[in-house]
């Protein structure tokens, strides 16, 4: 017989251990999956391993896989914490993209450091307008937000086609004869280009501006939620929301505050997709990888913290890089996928034994107590 | 007169409408026992892509490898749904993430674009199809015709399926008891009821249902497989549910308005009017939002029938 009891303490080790035995755990059920579909599991890993993070390149790739999901990675973290359910990233990061590339062809001219600023203020301030919507609506009418933010990834992704597929909007080129038949956006001014930074390890790694701006989220996103009366009454909120309300915290507020914060920093990265690497509003190459979608993922494998959800971002990045790198008649496409969703089950699985001890046994045994 | 664009609008929402119709019932199922699924678009891929596999490599008469294709396609989207139950209900693990990640695994980008690839199945047209069943020449009729006779049996089938899921939640023991685990698992247990059976069940056949309505793209609709073929058809669905205050007979109109709004560009452009698709594509979603406002204060949503349990785990000692 096994029983499930709540654990009193949770032992520091356990929230290391839990999300490695996962991975690990992931890696051996994926194995299953190719095996069934008679793959060699240990020279496919050998090859994804080899394309994601020691091939020659192979991390400058992973890093630009892994911007993104940095963004929407901090963005879902800083809502769940709150137990505010925000799947929208994937709408915000858009929005981000949209607001981010009218600043960036609005202030054509100027130098590259305006620019970047513009940039990330347009599509930080787009991210959280369009967070706003489940926020307010969550705040004042009790909507739930996971169903409306949900479906506004969908408008969003609509709005978006709109503005380059169908209509001829400011974002549009229509310059020349060509671009009026196949639509595509307009290519953003050279200024608007984010400068990279080459690390030299061994090889050559080029790391875009956008994963050292997470990097800063990422620490100021831990000093707001540990070392602030902001982060103590999300945490409070987001814990027991009726002590936080006889406590006299502004409830509603926070929400829509949280909700702005999650959305700014997913539309940053939506701004870090324009300028470090697509230098144009680009519908497919926005939604190809849902990033949004993967942020989540990120933000549960990290447990919401924020150093770890660029470590993680970093890893599920160079998974994601070698996917599209051995995308071929050899390889099985989707298998990335595969594993993304096996190590978050895995992960959330391994979530009961961080909350839950398992005992096994009839009877709890008697507690002996030794002089 | 059958060519008018209302019949013709009309007859393309049923055929639009009917994956999106077994979608919503199974999730429908599901939510009624307190199980919230948020996968049923990976569920229905898996469903679309297996079903699609069954009808090409099956060796028979075209109803049996029909009946096979349908029937494989149920028990892999029941599969898909048994890992979201296990993780949710056993495991006690958080129904939105692990339905997200059940979408992940099984969605486009995951096990059903593994499988199609993998089996090879993207390089042909399906051998067998459900073909509009005709039955005695009514499809001649005016108006009725191509709405109601003018189908293929999948839609008769869901038809009864919206009259059986009916009958069954407010007509048998079962039924009403999936109701009270939904409401108050701990009543229902206090009752005697087996809550974690009930969950299993309602999650499994949910999928199964999700399965179903996948393979109808990949059978009747779109006879063919290419990676993402239900293009989010399982997030309207979960929409729709809420759109029907967990209503079968409700789903039922709603899933023809919604796929009405499916078909209505395509229509149009036949015609030569051009509105741009994504106005018509973005109303589901944006109605959705819309009843969901309406509907969003508690009291409401008790009213007009969210389970009162929906989304949270339940475990015995800790009532």
């Amino acid at each position: 017989m096994i029983r499930v009891e709540r654990r009193l303490r949770r032992p520091r080790w356990l929230t290391v251990a839990v999300p490695v035995g996962s991975l690990a755990l992931a890696f051996v059920t994926s194995a299953v999956v190719l095996v069934a579909t008679g793959h060699a599991p240990l020279h496919t890993y050998r090859r994804l391993i080899d394309a994601g993070f020691l091939a020659n390149g192979a991390l400058s790739s992973s890093l630009t896989s892994a911007t993104p999901l940095c963004f929407t990675g901090l963005g879902a973290a800083a809502a769940f914490r709150m137990q505010l359910f925000n799947i929208g990233g994937e709408g915000q990061l858009y929005f981000g993209a949209i607001g981010a590339a009218a600043a960036a062809l609005l202030f054509a001219g100027q130098s590259t450091p305006v620019e970047i600023v513009v940039m990330c203020l347009a599509g930080a301030a787009a991210g959280a307008a369009w967070a706003a919507i489940p926020g307010l609506l969550r705040a004042f009418l009790h909507t739930n937000e996971i169903i409306t933010s949900l479906m506004l990834n969908y408008v969003a992704a609509l709005i978006l086609n709109y503005l380059i597929f169908d209509s001829l909007s400011y974002w549009r080129d229509t310059s020349t004869a060509e671009a009026k038949v196949f639509p595509q956006g307009k290519t953003l001014p050279d200024a608007a280009t984010w400068p990279t930074s080459t690390l030299h390890l061994g090889t050559a790694i080029v790391v875009p501006l956008g994963i050292l701006l997470a990097a800063v989220l990422a620490a100021g996103l831990w000093t707001l939620y540990s070392r602030t009366r902001f982060g103590l009454e999300v945490q409070v909120i987001g814990d027991s929301p009726r002590a936080a309300r006889y406590a006299g915290m502004r409830t509603r507020r926070k929400i829509v505050a949280v909700m702005c914060l999650s959305g700014a920093i997913a539309g940053l990265g939506g701004a870090s997709q324009d300028g470090d690497f697509r230098h144009l509003l680009d519908p497919r190459g926005l939604s190809q990888a849902a990033y949004g979608y993967g942020g989540i993922v990120v933000a549960a494998l990290a447990r919401y913290n924020p150093f770890a959800v660029v470590l993680v971002a970093f890893l599920l990045g160079g998974l994601q890089n070698a996917g599209y790198a051995l995308q071929g008649a050899d390889f099985p496409s989707g298998l990335v996928g595969v594993m993304q969703g096996m190590i978050l089950f895995c992960a959330l699985g391994g979530e009961l034994l961080v909350r839950y001890r398992i005992r096994f046994g009839r009877t709890a045994r008697p507690v002996v107590t030794t002089a | 007169m059958n060519n008018s664009i209302v019949v013709v609008v009309l007859a393309s929402a049923v055929l639009y409408g009917t994956p999106l119709l077994y979608a919503a019932l199974g999730e429908l199922l599901a939510e009624r026992s307190g199980v919230l699924n948020l996968g049923v678009e990976g569920m229905m891929l898996v469903g679309a892509v297996l079903g699609f596999w069954a009808v090409q490599r099956i060796g028979a008469s075209t109803p049996l490898v029909l009946a096979g294709a349908i029937g494989v396609a149920a028990l892999a989207g029941a599969a898909m749904a048994l890992i979201h139950a296990f993780l949710v209900i056993t495991l006690r693990a958080n129904q939105i993430v692990s339905g997200l990640a059940l979408t992940l695994f099984a969605g486009g980008a995951g096990l059903s674009s593994y499988l199609g690839n993998d089996l090879s199945l993207g390089d042909a047209p399906a051998r067998h199809v459900f073909r509009d069943v005709n039955a005695f020449g009514l499809q001649k009729l005016p108006v009725a015709g191509p709405i109601v006779f003018g189908q293929s049996l999948l839609v008769y089938a869901s038809w009864l399926s919206v009259i059986a899921v009916a009958l069954y939640l407010s007509r048998t023991r079962p039924g009403l008891n999936v109701r009270a685990v939904g409401e108050s698992p701990a009543a229902a247990d206090a009752m005697g009821i087996n809550v974690t059976a009930y969950r299993y069940a309602h999650t499994m056949v949910g999928g199964a249902f999700a399965g179903v309505g996948g393979a109808t793209f990949s059978l009747s609709i779109t006879p063919q497989w290419v990676d993402n073929l239900t293009s989010g058809a399982g997030w309207i669905a979960i929409a729709l549910v809420i759109f029907a205050f967990w209503r079968p007979a409700l789903c039922l109109v709603g899933a023809y308005f919604f796929g009405a709004f499916a078909a209505l560009p395509f229509t149009l452009q036949a015609r030569g009017v051009t509105v741009a698709p994504e106005l018509f594509q973005s109303l589901p979603y944006v109605m959705t939002i819309v009843v969901l406002v309406l509907v969003s204060s508690r009291g409401a949503r008790l009213r007009l029938g969210a389970p009162a349990a929906l989304g949270t785990p339940y475990v015995r000692e800790e009532r």
